[in-house]
């Protein structure tokens, strides 16, 4: 018997019912905290989550298909929660597989698991969730007017659907569910809600939609929720009205007030959760300290969406990238830096670029210790005593764009302006080359909404019997 | 009193690629009312130090953690060509030396 249909018939012997639900890490492949793994294992727990992707890396991992996370930290740590997970024999989640959840992450965690199963000689049941989405069906989509722009997006072409180097749609809780159908000791997303990870158990048992998510959207985060806040491995126990929050290190604490402020973190509205089918309202929830160390939320609400929506991610392929790393330290270059950058600029466009015509890449110079983190509307008062510049180039190939860097570094060194004193070099390199390939840029060409009639034929489920 | 003296913690995010928020909670309840009436941290204020229309400023008072949230759109989406900070984290300085 696989370990969700045991999970099943368990809960529905069990008179009390109850689910302990552990987060283990809210980005796997970083390291998954010691003890608080082992504490968590020791609980055992009715499942085990670990979320393994988000948009914040940026728009490069979902459109190269590379994990954001190293093979060997990955590896290791789905190993750990692999060999937990068999051990006591609960189901292991993951959502939004290898950093971006499209094919080529799905597919290299896959193989990962595979490997540990078979050093470790274990056989389960996986069930795998895929989340890309055609652009045919998105143009489709398009057409028929169930897509629309969040925020400061265009409205989406079906070009930008076939231009999309690759295109999710986030699965939520209903397509967890669906894999948990399957009976399988392991659930394996591509792109997902992370809530999903965690909601799904709960919503197949009967729990209320409401709690379970909200209780998902704070585990998903590990101990994120605590004070001090960290990334040990975290607990709910949940009941028919509301849940418990635990972390599994002792020295954190899930407070009421740090259970409530977590709301607000990474989130553009604190007092809701969206979702593929509706919206969970969170203004009503109250947290309540069980003691220093826990404390029990109740009260959120659900509102379900007249329409399902997915929300689609994509990432198109801008160019190729080459940087070019270097310092300041002259006072006079300084104060004439945001100048000579710009004139090197011209300088270098007339030499890479025949006259006239448009320069077929893009040269950006971010220079920190002035306005490079921010858009400073006005100089410092004082002057930095030393700067550092970055030199980014995205052409259309990879020799290009460092051909472009390595003819800035040289006009950069020895670029004259008036009163300069240091006529031998106005940079220093912390090493050479200082001009490094960066490889391919992306951007997010789609971060839109898709309406649909059904969202399970968008994310369809394969089942694999590993090391049967 | 500037807001960096006033604020247990002032942070800013993405709250997904297109949006940057931030968040700003106080110590005390008489630190909150301070921040949520304070004229420098209304939408028109706040507008003009990120480039944006005031009404594309979301304010959010959040009193179960006493703390403001306000959102407001990237520049340009998170990682596009010419993007400062991938991640959002330190797009709040601006917020630091308000006058609350």
């Amino acid at each position: 018997m696989s370990a969700a249909e045991r999970l099943r018939r368990r809960f529905e012997a069990a008179s009390e019912k109850s689910l302990k639900l552990v987060g283990a890490t809210g980005q796997l492949g970083y390291g998954v905290p010691e003890p608080a793994f082992s504490a968590a294992l020791e609980r055992r727990p009715d499942m085990i989550g670990a979320d393994m992707g988000s948009t914040d890396i940026g728009p490069t991992f979902l459109g190269s298909g590379q994990m954001a996370t190293s093979p060997e930290q990955t590896k290791a740590d789905l190993a750990k929660l692999l060999l937990g997970a068999r051990k006591i024999d609960c189901p292991l989640i993951l959502g939004s597989a290898g950093s971006a959840g499209a094919g080529p992450h799905l597919d290299a965690t896959l193989a990962m698991l595979r490997e540990i199963a078979a050093d470790a000689g274990l056989s389960f049941r996986m069930a795998v969730i895929r989340s890309d989405i055609g652009p045919e069906a998105v143009a489709g989509a398009i057409a028929e007017g169930r897509v629309s722009s969040m925020g400061v997006m265009p409205e989406l072409t079906a070009e930008d659907a076939f231009e999309a180097a690759n295109l999710v749609g986030q699965a939520g809780t209903e397509a967890f569910v669906r894999a948990l159908e399957t009976g399988p000791d392991v659930i394996v997303a591509g792109r997902a809600c992370d809530t999903g990870i965690y909601a799904s158990i709960p919503e197949w048992l009967g729990f209320e939609t409401a709690a379970a998510t909200h209780m998902a959207k704070i585990v998903e985060c590990a101990s994120l929720c605590c004070v001090p806040g960290g990334r040990d491995p975290i607990m709910a126990t949940l009941d028919h009205a509301g849940f418990v929050l635990e972390s599994m290190n002792p020295e954190r604490a899930a407070t009421p007030m740090s259970v409530a402020a977590h709301s607000l973190y990474e989130q553009a509205d604190p007092h809701r959760i969206i979702e593929p089918a509706g919206a969970v309202l969170v203004d009503s929830a109250t947290y309540t300290a069980v003691d220093e160390r826990r404390t029990r939320v109740e009260g959120a609400r659900w509102q379900a969406a007249d329409k399902p929506t997915i929300k689609l991610e994509g990432a198109a392929h801008v160019g190729e990238r080459a940087v070019l790393l270097a310092g300041a330290a002259d006072p006079r270059f300084i104060a004439r830096a945001k100048t000579v950058l710009a004139e090197v600029q011209d300088v270098v466009r007339k030499l890479m670029c025949a006259e006239g015509e448009t320069p077929d890449y893009d040269l950006f110079f971010r220079t920190y210790g002035l306005d490079a983190v921010f858009p400073w509307p006005e100089p410092p008062e004082t002057p930095p005593r030393e700067i550092f510049i970055l030199g980014e180039c995205i052409a259309p190939t990879a020799a290009r764009a460092l051909a472009v860097v390595k003819t800035t570094k040289q006009y950069l060194l020895h670029h004259g302006f008036p009163g300069r004193l240091s006529t031998s070099g106005n940079i220093a390199f912390p090493f050479t080359p200082p001009e490094l390939s960066a490889g391919p840029a992306y951007r997010f060409n789609i971060y839109h909404l898709m309406q649909v009639d059904d969202l399970a034929e968008y994310f369809p489920i394969e089942v694999e019997a590993v090391g049967g | 009193m500037r807001l960096m003296d006033l604020a247990r913690v002032a942070r800013s995010k993405n709250a997904g690629p297109l949006n940057l928020t931030f968040d700003i909670m106080f110590e005390t309840e008489a630190d909150y009312e301070r921040g949520v009436r304070a004229e420098a941290l209304q939408p028109a204020n706040v507008a003009s130090l990120y480039g944006v229309s005031p009404n594309q400023v979301v304010f959010t008072p959040y009193p179960a953690a006493l703390a403001l949230k306000i959102t407001l759109p990237r520049p340009r989406p998170a990682g596009a060509p010419g993007d400062r900070d991938v991640y959002g984290a330190q797009q709040h300085v601006p917020l630091l030396e308000l006058e609350l």
